[in-house]
C-alpha cells in the first residue's frame, strides 16, 4: 500500500488547489507533510485571494495516485486547511509566469525578437549583451519557448511556479464559512 | 491632465485608517494574560494540572493560588510531566494539562508530545515563549516550540496576544478532546501573559477547517453487513481508537450478535475482559497464537479502530491474506493508509458500531447468521495447543519474568490499572495479565517510549483519586532500563501523594534489545548490559533500586524467590500512604515469544523455538525441545537480520 517515495520520475503531474487560512506558519505546516513523504515539488506558489482572511497554495507534482491521495488526507488534517482540490486538467486554467535572460546581442537579436513575437509574449528589458523577456502561458507553451531560446544561451530563468482555477462562474472558497479567522 | 509621477500615485493611495484594527471588547473582566489563562482552564473544568515552573511562565504560575480550582502536580521532569498527563488521560478520558516553561521545558515536552500523537492521547501543552520583541533573536530560553513539534502535534498555536488567550486554550481543549484526539501545544509568549485583557465565558471557537466526521453513512453500513452475513471465518480486530471512543459495549455486542472472535492491538487490552470467551488476546509481533494464526487465516476482518500497524501485521503484503477488511476509523486518513479496506466507514466508533449492530440485527432477522462451528473449531484448537506458556524455572534459579507478572496479577484487585514501561516486561504484561476492564491498560504502544511508565503510573493515580476516590489501585510493571530514564518522579509520586505500586523486572540489561541480539545478532551483546541487578566483584548493583526507593521515602523491597515475591507483592498490595517498589531479580535471558520477526509474514510466527504452527501447518514438531535459548532453532532465517537492524 505505502508507496516510498512518492515521487518516481514516470509518476504523473498533478495540480492541488488547497485553499488555507491566512494565518502565520500555514506554509510551513504544508511543507512539511509533503517533505516528510518524499514529495518531489514540481512547483508551489501561495498569494492571497478574494477574501481576505484565505489564502490559496497552488502545488504541482509528478506523483502516484496512492500516495497522492494520502498526502490529500493528511492535508485534510490541518485545521487551517479549508479546501483541497486535485484540479483536472481539461476542467481548469493553468498559468505560469517566467522571466528569461537570453544571451541576444546585434548579431541575433532580431531572431530572438521573432521567436518573442511568435509566442506573444513581452520584452521587459534590453541590453546590448540580452534581452530579458516576460512570459505566461501553460506548461507546454512555456516549455516549447525555453526550447527555442536555449540554442541563444539562458543566461538567467526564474518561474513564479503554477496558479490555476477552475472554469466556469464558481469559487473554490464559496463553501468556506468562518470569515472571522484572524491573528493566529 | 497630467499623470502623477509614481510618487504622488502611491501617496494618493487612501491610507489605512489609523486606528488599529483591533476593536477592543470593552464587556468582560478586565485581567492579564495570565489571570485570563488561569481562569480559561478553571471554566474548562480542567482538575488537575502537571508541569514545572520557569521565567517565561512565571506570570501564570504567579497566578496560580490556594484558591485555584485546580490541583497543581509538581513534576521533576517535563517529561514526567507530559506523560503524567497521558496516564491522566486514559485512566480518566479526559484531557490532561501541562504547563512548562520556554525553551528546554518546551523540548523536554517534545517526547510525550510525539507519544500522545502517535496513541491518540488528548493532551493540551501550554508552555512559556519569549516576549514578542525576542521572539526570533535566539533569546534566552527561546526555542520555536510550535516549530520544533509541527510533525507530531494534531495541532499547535502560538500566542501573542492576551485577548486570544481564552478563545484559543478552548480551542485547544476541544481540538484535542474531539474526532481523532491527540496532543495541543499553546506556546503562550510573556507579552500575552503579562499583557491585559477582558475576560470572557464561554468563547466562540473559530475553527473554520476543522469538522470531524463522526456519524457513519447508510450505505457503507448496508455494504458492511453484507459482508459480515457471507463471511464464515470472521476476526474483529480492535485497537486503541475503540478504546478512546469507550466502544467496550458495543464490541462485546458486536461479537455476541456475529459470533466472531476478538483480537486486540497493545493499546486496547481489557476492551473486553480476558475471560470473555471470544476474546483471544492480543495479536502481531508478541501476540498469542490464536489472535494471530485466527487473523491470518479469517476470511473478514473488522478492523476498529485500528491503524495496522507494522507490529501488528508484520509484512504488510501476506498480512490476513484471504480477508475481505471493513476499516471503521474516525480519521479518514487512516483508512487506506496501509492497506485498502473492501468497505471504508468513517466515524466515531461508538456511533459507526451502534448503527452497524443494529443494521447486522435487523439482517439476521431475516437472513439468519452464518454457522461458525468450524472456525471456533479451529480456534479453539489453537488455544488449546498453543496456551500463553513460559518456563517456570529459570536456569540460574532466579525468578521468572513471566511467572512475576502472573503473581501480580492473581493478587491483584480486579480494578487495578496497569501501567508499563516498554521492552520484554511490557509484553509479557500484555500477555500475562488478566485485563477485566477498559481503560486498565496504560502503556506507550506507537512511540514506544521508555521511562513513560512511572510518571504515566503517578497521572494514573492522580486520576483514580479524583475519579475512583483513590478506590484503583495503580501497579506500574517496569523495566529496570525504562525505569531509569525517568526514576527522578518518585519524589513526586511521594510528596505529591501517589502511592504508585512498582514492580521492576530486573534483568540487568536492556532485555528486549538483547533478545534481537541473540536472535538476529550473533549474540553479540554489544552495550545492552546495565548491571544493575549483577553482583561481581567490581560492580554491585548500580543503582541499588531498595535504596534509591528508600531515597525517596518510598517503600522498597527486593524479591529474589517466588516465596519472596509472594510475600512482597501482598506486602505491596496493603501500603496505601506511599509509593512501593519491588525489585524482582529476573532471569537475563527469558525471551518473549511468541513472536514474529520484524518486517516478516505473520504466518511465520514462532511459538517457542523451532514451533512454526502457520509455517508447517502441523503443530507437532518433535524437534522443539522448548529451551529458550536454543539458537540452533531461531525463528528466522539470517536473511531477515538487515530488517531487524533497521528496525529498532
Ligand atoms: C527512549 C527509548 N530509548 C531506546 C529504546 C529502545 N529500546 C526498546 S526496548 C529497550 C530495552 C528495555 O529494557 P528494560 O526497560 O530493562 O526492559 P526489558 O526489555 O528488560 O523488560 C530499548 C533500549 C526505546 N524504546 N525508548
Amino acid at each position: 500500500m505505502a508507496i516510498y517515495p512518492a515521487s518516481t520520475p514516470h509518476s504523473e503531474r498533478h495540480t492541488l488547489s488547497v485553499l488555507v487560512e491566512n494565518r502565520p506558519g500555514v506554509l510551513a505546516r504544508i511543507a512539511g507533510l509533503f517533505a516528510r513523504r518524499a514529495f518531489n515539488i514540481n512547483s508551489l506558489s501561495v498569494s492571497p485571494t478574494e477574501r481576505p482572511d484565505i489564502s490559496r497554495v497552488t502545488v504541482t507534482a509528478d506523483v502516484e495516485q496512492v500516495p497522492l491521495e494520502q498526502i490529500i488526507k493528511q492535508l485534510n488534517k490541518l485545521l487551517h486547511v479549508l479546501k483541497i482540490v486535485d484540479l483536472d486538467n481539461t476542467d481548469a486554467v493553468e498559468r505560469e509566469l517566467v522571466l528569461i535572460k537570453v544571451a541576444a546581442d546585434e548579431t541575433n537579436r532580431s531572431d530572438v525578437l521573432e521567436i518573442v513575437r511568435l509566442f506573444r509574449v513581452r520584452v521587459v528589458d534590453v541590453h546590448p549583451e540580452s534581452l530579458t523577456i516576460e512570459a505566461t502561458g501553460a506548461e507546454g507553451k512555456i516549455d516549447a519557448l525555453l526550447g527555442l531560446l536555449k540554442n541563444y544561451g539562458v543566461i538567467e530563468l526564474v518561474r513564479s511556479g503554477a496558479v490555476a482555477v477552475t472554469r466556469g462562474p464558481h469559487a473554490l472558497s464559496e463553501k468556506v464559512v468562518g470569515s472571522e479567522i484572524r491573528g493566529r | 491632465m497630467v499623470s502623477p509621477t509614481p510618487l504622488q500615485a502611491f501617496s494618493g493611495v487612501q491610507k489605512a485608517p489609523t486606528k488599529t484594527s483591533k476593536q477592543t471588547l470593552v464587556d468582560g473582566e478586565k485581567m492579564t494574560g495570565a489571570q485570563a489563562l488561569i481562569r480559561t482552564l478553571e471554566d474548562l473544568g480542567v482538575q488537575d494540572v502537571f508541569g514545572i515552573p520557569g521565567g517565561a511562565i512565571l506570570p501564570v504560575y504567579h497566578q496560580i493560588h490556594d484558591d485555584t480550582k485546580f490541583r497543581f502536580v509538581l513534576m521533576r521532569h517535563e517529561q514526567g510531566a507530559g506523560h503524567a498527563a497521558e496516564g491522566y488521560a486514559v485512566a480518566t478520558g479526559r484531557v490532561g494539562v501541562c504547563i512548562v516553561t520556554s525553551g528546554p521545558g518546551a523540548t523536554n515536552m517534545v517526547t510525550p508530545i510525539a507519544d500522545a500523537n502517535m496513541d491518540s492521547v488528548p493532551l493540551v501543552v501550554i508552555s512559556g515563549q519569549v516576549g514578542v520583541d525576542s521572539i526570533g533573536t535566539d533569546a534566552f530560553q527561546e526555542a520555536d516550540t510550535v516549530g520544533i513539534t509541527y510533525p507530531v502535534v494534531k495541532h499547535s498555536y502560538l500566542v501573542t496576544d492576551a485577548q486570544d488567550i481564552p478563545r484559543v486554550l478552548a480551542e485547544a481543549h476541544y481540538i484535542a478532546r474531539s474526532g481523532r484526539p491527540g496532543p495541543v501545544v499553546v506556546d503562550v509568549s510573556k507579552t500575552a501573559q503579562v499583557g491585559e485583557m477582558y475576560y470572557s465565558w464561554p468563547q466562540k471557537m473559530i475553527l473554520p477547517g476543522y469538522n470531524p466526521t463522526t456519524k457513519p453513512h447508510g450505505h457503507v453500513l448496508r455494504e458492511a453487513v453484507k459482508l459480515v452475513e457471507q463471511s464464515y471465518r470472521p476476526v474483529l480486530y480492535v485497537g486503541g481508537g475503540a478504546m478512546r471512543s469507550n466502544a467496550s459495549a458495543q464490541v462485546k455486542e458486536l461479537a455476541d450478535l456475529t459470533d466472531a472472535p476478538i483480537v486486540t492491538t497493545l493499546p486496547a487490552r481489557g476492551i473486553v475482559p480476558d475471560s470473555d470467551p471470544k476474546m483471544l488476546g492480543m495479536l502481531g509481533m508478541h501476540g498469542t497464537l490464536a489472535a494471530t494464526a485466527a487473523t491470518q487465516k479469517c476470511d473478514l476482518l473488522v478492523a476498529i479502530g485500528a491503524r495496522f500497524d507494522d507490529r501488528v501485521t508484520g509484512k504488510m503484503e501476506a498480512f490476513a491474506p484471504a480477508a475481505r477488511v471493513i476499516h471503521i476509523d474516525i480519521d479518514p486518513a487512516e483508512i487506506g493508509k496501509r492497506r485498502q479496506p473492501d468497505v471504508p466507514i468513517v466515524g466515531d466508533v461508538t456511533e459507526v458500531l451502534n448503527a452497524l449492530n443494529a443494521e447486522i440485527k435487523r439482517g439476521q432477522a431475516i437472513h439468519g447468521k452464518p454457522n461458525l462451528e468450524p472456525w471456533w473449531k479451529l480456534i479453539n484448537a489453537w488455544r488449546q495447543k498453543y496456551p500463553m506458556e513460559y518456563d517456570e524455572k529459570t536456569p540460574d534459579g532466579t525468578l521468572s519474568p513471566q511467572w512475576v507478572v502472573e503473581e501480580l496479577s492473581r493478587q491483584a484487585a480486579l480494578s487495578t490499572i496497569w501501567v508499563s514501561g516498554v521492552g520484554q516486561h511490557q509484553m509479557w504484561a500484555s500477555q500475562l495479565v488478566d485485563f477485566e476492564n477498559p481503560h486498565s491498560w496504560i502503556s506507550s504502544g506507537g512511540l514506544g517510549t521508555m521511562g513513560f511508565g512511572l510518571p504515566a503510573a503517578i497521572g494514573a493515580r492522580v486520576g483514580s483519586s479524583r475519579d475512583f476516590g483513590g478506590k484503583k489501585p495503580v501497579w506500574l510493571i517496569d523495566g529496570d532500563g525504562s525505569f531509569q530514564m525517568t526514576s527522578e518522579e518518585l519524589a513526586a509520586a511521594f510528596i505529591d501523594n501517589a502511592p504508585v505500586k512498582i514492580a521492576i523486572l530486573n534483568n540487568s540489561v536492556y532485555g528486549m534489545v538483547r533478545q534481537w541480539q541473540t536472535l538476529f545478532y550473533d549474540k553479540h551483546y554489544s552495550q545492552t548490559s546495565i548491571r544493575d541487578g549483577e553482583n561481581t566483584e567490581d560492580i554491585i548493583n548500580v543503582p541499588d533500586f531498595v535504596k534509591l526507593a528508600e531515597a525517596y521515602s518510598c517503600v522498597g523491597i527486593r524479591a529474589t524467590t517466588q516465596d519472596e515475591a509472594k510475600a512482597a507483592i501482598k506486602r505491596a498490595n496493603e501500603i496505601n500512604d506511599r509509593p512501593v517498589l519491588i525489585d524482582f531479580r529476573v532471569y537475563k535471558d527469558a525471551m518473549v515469544w511468541p513472536m514474529v520477526a520484524a518486517g516478516q509474514s505473520n504466518d511465520t510466527v514462532t511459538y517457542k523455538p523451532g514451533v512454526q504452527p502457520l509455517l508447517h501447518h502441523d503443530t507437532t514438531d518433535s524437534s522443539a525441545n522448548g529451551s529458550q535459548d536454543d539458537t540452533a532453532s531461531t525463528p528466522v532465517a539470517s536473511d531477515t537480520a538487515a530488517t531487524g537492524k533497521s528496525e529498532e
